[in-house]
């Protein structure tokens, strides 16, 4: 996994910006794999404090409405998910519980203040995202991050197998 | 020559099956679950049980299921579906329908002893009133033997967890299904309910089967009982150990053995 952050020192950032519009926005690629079993890996997206605490669940995208067989069932594959904030959860989460996706790139945004991201206290953090593949692999990404952001910034992290670039974007 | 190696046979059978509460214990004992971390509100997880050398192989002989005792995570004891037993192996199905930690065992706990009766040595099980009048040189020991493995369906709880102060057993610092490859965890020993110090425990990755060096981790509680288990690969590991003190005052030895099957997740 190789991070890459730049800061983007936008116009905008001279301006003073009411503090809702604190955003942090993030887009996840799910690459195209040629295996002989595919399905769409299940993705846990969340942020853990400097202690490695998981503080927020902001996304789980998961097969929420699997017929006949238990939705829930193979959540903890996302097992660094799971053992920090899944299995404490209770799921389906309003917000947070979303299908899975299917290979490309999809941009997910929070809004500080509000659900799910709320109102995240100022401090160092991580971004995570893990993906979990039936008949695959899994894989976590982390992007540290500090909120709220002085300025406009943005950071790369990049998965080997499971996830393509994972960018974060952190808006004041 | 003749009398002395008899004599030594002898002894040799007594103590192993003094020191053996059940037959299958000469070989590892163990309860391998199917999962022991899962999710949703209901699961259903199937359990093998047998006794072999290899581990986890199926090489020995089944474990009986009739000593199985399930605790729930509301600390009510739960009812597992049995399957049977084949040559090697017991199984049975457990379903988890409460959110929480399930404590599996395999318990016995009973006398036994031996007595000389007209200048031959006879064995028994049993409390003393098996011992017919005239014997002497009579021994009695209690033995306790306790097989567990744990499964946590959501969040891990501790109410099946607390100790049963009977017979040695191993009490989680650590939660057991709360622990993974790479991270030191810390469980504790009781004898009876009194911290185990000093006590050597075996400590084994399963798959032994594929490597010349079993790399078995000989371990020994501290003063109060308590030692670290450390894995450096995901997988699932079977602990055991066992402990052993002569009864003073013609009070009878006390024999306890301990096993399970702990599962080291990936992080």
């Amino acid at each position: 996994m190789r991070v890459r952050i730049a800061y983007a020192f936008a116009a905008t950032s001279l301006v003073a910006v009411p503090a809702a519009a604190q955003e942090l926005s993030l887009s996840v690629e799910i690459p195209r794999l040629r295996v002989a079993e595919y399905h769409n890996p299940y993705v846990a997206i969340w942020i853990e404090n400097e202690a490695g605490r998981a503080v927020r669940t902001l996304d789980v995208w998961y097969d929420i409405d699997l017929r006949g067989d238990d939705p829930e069932k193979w959540l903890p594959d996302m097992r660094t998910w799971w053992r920090r904030a899944g299995r404490s959860m209770d799921l389906p989460a309003d917000g947070i519980s979303a299908p899975t996706k299917a290979p490309g790139t999809h941009r997910v945004a929070y809004r500080q203040g509000s659900r799910p991201l709320g109102n995240l206290p100022a401090g160092r953090y991580t971004l995570r995202v893990e993906a979990a593949r039936e008949v695959g692999g899994r894989e976590v990404v982390s992007i540290p991050f500090q909120w709220p952001p002085r300025s406009n910034a943005s950071a790369t992290a990049r998965g080997d197998a499971e996830l393509g670039a994972v960018r974060l974007n952190l808006s004041r | 020559m003749f009398a002395k190696t008899s004599l030594y046979a002898i002894s040799l059978a007594l103590g192993l099956t003094t020191l053996i509460p059940s037959e299958a214990s000469a070989h590892r004992r163990w309860l391998l679950p199917s999962s022991t971390v899962l999710a949703g509100d209901s699961e259903t997880i199937t359990v093998d049980a047998a006794a072999s050398n290899e581990l986890f192989v199926f090489e020995h002989r089944p474990m009986p299921l009739d000593s199985l005792v399930i605790t729930g995570p509301d600390g009510e004891s739960v009812t597992p579906v049995i399957i049977g037993s084949g040559s090697y192996r017991s199984v049975f199905d457990l379903p988890l329908t409460a959110q929480g930690t399930y404590r599996l065992a395999l318990v016995s706990d009973g006398m036994m002893g031996s007595y000389e009766l007209n200048g031959e040595r006879h064995r028994f099980r049993g409390d003393a009133s098996e011992v017919p009048a005239g014997a002497t040189d009579v021994r009695m020991s209690r033995n306790s033997s306790r097989t567990e493995t744990f499964v946590t369906l959501g969040a891990p709880s501790d109410t099946a967890l607390q100790p049963v102060n009977s017979g040695l057993e191993m009490v989680a610092v650590s939660h057991p299904n709360d622990i993974v490859a790479g991270e030191p965890a810390t469980v504790r020993f009781l004898i009876d309910g009194q911290p185990a110090s000093g006590l050597e425990v075996e400590f084994v990755q399963g798959g032994t089967r594929y490597r010349d060096n079993a790399g078995i981790q000989n371990l020994v509680t501290d003063a109060e009982g308590e030692l670290v288990l450390e894995a450096a690969n995901p997988g699932m590991y079977y602990l055991e150990a066992s402990s052993s003190q002569d009864g003073a005052d013609g009070e009878p030895d006390r024999r306890s053995s301990y096993t399970a099957v702990l599962e080291f997740l990936p992080l």
